[in-house]
């Protein structure tokens, strides 16, 4: 890959003779037949690496993000046909293929810089470095909420925006009058007499240099962002065309399931596969190294053989690993580390130690979660052809690029020689960035030579999974004579990302918040708002103890520290008057309020439960939201539904528990879900501060546990601090809080 | 053996334990239908059988012989959407869409035997389906709306009845 220049980040090049290619990651005069012949047909014209304009002035949105329900794809494609200035029905779609050209530079700039801001001169613009990091990194990710943040903003409105410029270039000079004459809008340039459709144009403006600072829409002239439009993936959502990966067919293709070994890190030792053989319609046995596939004619055929399997596995010492031993470790690895002074920094803010030196009252509380599961409704899957050296994988996938790059290093190909043809995923919360499935098709293909389609059963899904990790969090308040908190320590394991997840917006002055690592053996991953799945029900926990501990409202409490922050203020107030506070409660109920700030997105939830004989319902959950600016109000308000949903199940009942070395839990029997009978009311209200705009797909979930323990609390006296709520028992007296 | 799906008679080939599911997608190729438990826990393979929604990764194929078996491919009318399809777009219910095909099913089969659903209607005979992405409130949403709007209800026998002589075939 040559180097990027600034000036990279929008370029243009002329392919097949007459079209036009202007885009992100396009070099200057690279002339890219590669690019087109993956987007392109008869009679349309590239205009871009993220848009295209055929014949009939139909445009298509080239868009670098896979689809597993956040709605990003149809979002990404308001922010483009906005910009372009082109109707909303005239615009449809297609996700850009696996291919380096579509390395996601947004997303990878995030990863270099966290989530810090970019300050505005430089929105539109933005250097071609981060195209170069994401290209290193072969990401086509699609995560961390970034896609409208960083993607969008950064990219489609940009790329509209060029496009459009260009054409109106073009078009000035093909009619030799000045650009500031003409006008551009719903796909057509006119210049007061005369009027043509951008089709007209598109061939000359390949020929122009594309503009480094095309010029943005300000708010008042967006005339489809901020409009709710109808998903564009929805109408094959209804009628089972949608294609998903485990739906990926291709002619002489097998199947096969698996059995991987149970504890993380052992290998296969021996197998006895004679009882699997006899199955009929077995066609073969495959040994991989830490697992056995049976493929067969059938998906049934397979599932049944792997039953018969009698396998031993070589253990390396993880066999005795259990969810208490885990929770001990990380219990001695928190309380050496403070006595070795081995804490990693997060903030170490004022003077803390002083601080808890002359405190009036000191409060300590210990707060823990268990390993979670993604639990995608869709089991993992992945059809694999690896023949005459080159492989294909038809598969739904979250990193499409890194699918194909990790699949070659695992088979030892180039990934030139590798294909992935990405499918909608039946949920991805983080599961879908990971390959291993895929790999492992690609292996049993190899071996077998033939198209395998492997799937996983319920049971192998969730009992090797990348699990949301389990962690330990403990915390101490130092408080003064009127209750307030002066310092706030906090000493938890593992830092993951994102980096801020366990700071606190709250004016207390002196602060030390550092992470100890205590690594297991469990296979950890992004689980749908990543760290902040945790932190958020530390946090947010803490913050109400002492809230009750200081006698003030939880509410005003957190209120009162936040008025350095009046963007958090406004959403919290906000949700407590949507949610009637401070309104009546009749018995057994309750209300919880909690607040986070996740990329780049701030979200305060609260909940309403009522407490029956030891049963939690949960009756509504208010969410308000401020994401800076909701390119599709609807989308944002579906993700905050979906994201709530997500949590509220984690927190009642996720967890995944570890015995000898491996997971306990199996099927939704085992691993149970809130459905329909148990789900609340959610109402959501949307802020559009016009700050920077933040993300949508991660943000609602983070508060909605510690919103609905502190609810319970509220509701019972009876305050949770370990997850999930189902392990208590709620049918008690009023309990009092152990304060030290 | 044979099959009536859709009001099309298809000849099979499956051992007579098969799920009803795998055939469907494996050898019609109707992959609408999801598979997501194995265990009738998930509600995503649900299919009607003679009406009525069945978990089909448990539901052997040689239990269904004879019988109307309706999936999502075959609630629609050419082309059309069924009016609980519409619903569903019209509350843009799916997000990553997976549990979809079954939600509707269960929520056909449920508009098909009571016309104004309570919320402890909808309960009980949507409870059974997981959405992972949690679109309960939209779901609900839809099905109310669909009831509503004094949808068309579909009556699968009188189309299987339409289809043609349906024999009875044995296991294997």
């Amino acid at each position: 890959m040559g180097k990027w220049t600034r000036r990279s980040f929008i370029a243009a090049g002329v392919v097949g003779g007459t079209a036009l290619v202007i885009g992100v990651g396009i070099r200057p005069g690279n002339r890219n037949r590669k690019l087109e012949q993956y987007v392109t047909s008869d009679g349309e014209h590239l205009v871009n690496a993220w848009v295209k304009i055929d014949a009939q002035n139909q445009v298509t949105a080239i868009v670098p993000h896979s689809e597993m329900g956040q709605g990003a794809q149809t979002a990404l494609t308001q922010m483009l046909a906005d910009e372009l200035d082109v109707d909303w029905d005239a615009v449809s779609f297609i996700e850009a293929p696996a291919e380096d050209v579509y390395a996601n530079g947004p997303v990878g700039k995030g990863f270099v810089l966290g989530d810090t801001k970019i300050p505005n001169a430089l929105v539109g613009t933005v250097d071609g470095l981060f195209q170069t990091v994401a290209n290193s990194m072969h990401l086509q990710i699609t995560g961390g909420s970034a896609s409208v943040r960083a993607t969008g903003v950064y990219g489609m409105r940009v790329a509209g925006a060029a496009a459009k410029e260009m054409l109106l270039e073009a078009a000035a000079k093909q009619w030799n009058v000045p650009v500031a004459s003409l006008t551009a809008k719903s796909g057509m340039i006119s210049d007061g007499t005369r009027r043509e459709p951008y089709a007209t144009f598109v061939a000359a403006a390949g020929e122009l240099q594309p503009p480094y600072t095309p010029k943005l829409k300000t708010a008042d002239e967006f005339t489809i962002m901020g409009k709710s439009k109808p998903r564009l993936d929805i109408p094959s959502k209804v009628d089972g065309t949608a294609m998903f990966g485990i739906d990926a067919k291709i002619d002489g293709m097998v199947y096969a399931t698996i059995a991987a070994a149970p504890v993380f890190g052992a290998t296969l030792k021996s197998v006895d596969d004679s009882k699997a053989r006899e199955v009929k319609g077995v066609l073969d046995v495959v040994k991989l190294d830490d697992a056995v596939a049976v493929v067969a004619n059938s998906y049934w055929t397979a599932q049944k053989a792997v039953a018969e399997l009698d396998i031993e596995w070589q253990n390396v010492g993880q066999d005795t690993v259990d969810s208490k031993s885990i929770f001990e470790q990380f219990q001695n690895d928190i309380t050496a580390a403070v006595a070795n002074g081995d804490v990693k920094a997060d903030i170490d803010a004022g003077d803390s130690d002083a601080a808890f030196a002359s405190a009036s009252r000191i409060v300590e509380r210990q707060y823990k979660v268990p390993y979670l599961a993604h639990a995608c409704m869709e089991p993992m899957n992945a059809l694999a052809l690896v023949d005459q050296g080159n492989c294909e994988v038809w598969t739904g996938s979250q990193n499409p690029l890194g699918f194909k790059h990790q699949i070659a290093e695992a088979i030892g190909f180039e990934a030139d020689n590798v294909k992935v043809n990405n499918f909608f995923m039946g949920g991805g919360f983080g599961r879908r960035s990971r390959p291993d499935a895929a790999i492992q098709a690609a292996k049993i293909s190899m071996q077998v030579g033939k198209p395998v389609k492997l799937i996983w059963s319920r049971e192998e899904d969730t009992q090797h999974d990348f699990y949301r990790p389990a962690v330990l969090s403990k915390f101490r308040a130092a408080l003064d004579d009127a209750g307030n908190p002066v310092a706030w320590e906090n000493h938890y394991v593992d830092k993951h990302e994102p980096a801020e997840a366990p700071l606190i917006p709250y004016a207390i002055n002196n602060q030390a918040i550092g992470s100890v690592d205590s690594p297991t053996h469990i296979p950890f991953g992004a689980w749908r708002s990543v760290d902040h799945s945790q932190h958020g029900f530390f946090t947010e926990s803490f913050m109400d103890e002492l809230a009750i501990e200081a006698g003030a409202d939880p509410y005003q409490f957190r209120m009162d520290r936040l008025k350095a922050h009046p963007r958090h203020q406004k959403v919290l107030s906000v949700a407590a008057e949507k949610a009637n506070w401070s309104g009546p409660l009749g018995k057994g109920q309750g209300r919880g309020i909690a607040l986070q700030e996740s990329f780049g997105s701030l979200v305060a939830e609260v909940v309403e439960v009522t407490v029956t004989k030891g049963e939690v319902s949960v009756d509504k959950v208010t969410v308000v939201v401020d994401a800076g600016f909701a390119v599709s109000p609807d989308g944002v308000k579906a993700q905050m539904e979906s994201g709530v949903l997500y949590g509220l199940t984690a927190a009642l009942h996720g967890e995944v528990s570890i015995e000898n070395g491996r997971v306990v839990q199996g099927n939704f029997d085992t691993y149970p879900m809130v459905r329909m009978d148990t789900a609340p009311q959610i109402d959501t209200h949307i802020i559009n501060s016009m700050e920077s705009w933040g993300g949508a797909g991660e943000p609602g979930t983070p508060g909605i546990a510690p919103a609905l323990t502190n609810a319970i609390y509220a509701a019972t006296g009876t305050r949770i601090r370990d997850l999930p709520v189902s392990q208590y028992d709620l049918d008690v007296d009023f309990v009092e809080s152990d304060s030290v | 053996m044979e099959i009536t799906v859709n009001g099309k008679v298809h000849t099979i080939e499956a051992e007579s334990d098969t799920p009803l599911l795998w055939v469907v997608r494996e050898q019609l190729g109707l992959t609408g239908t999801k598979f997501g438990c194995g265990i009738a826990q998930c509600g995503a393979c649900t299919m009607h059988v003679n009406g009525k929604p069945m978990r089909t990764c448990v539901l052997p194929v040689g239990a269904v012989a004879g019988a109307d078996i309706t999936t999502i491919e075959g609630i629609g009318n050419q082309g059309e959407l069924h009016p609980v399809q519409q619903a569903w777009v019209d509350a843009q219910v799916p997000q990553c869409g997976y549990c979809q095909s079954g939600q509707i099913m269960s929520a056909v089969a449920l508009l098909a035997s009571n016309d104004d659903p309570s919320d402890e209607d909808i309960n009980r005979a949507m409870s059974g389906n997981v959405c992972r992405c949690g679109m309960y409130g939209r779901i609900r949403t839809a099905i109310k709306s669909a009831a509503k709007n004094e949808v068309a209800i579909y009556d699968p026998k009188a189309k299987g009845a339409q289809s043609s002589n349906v024999e009875e075939v044995t296991n294997g």
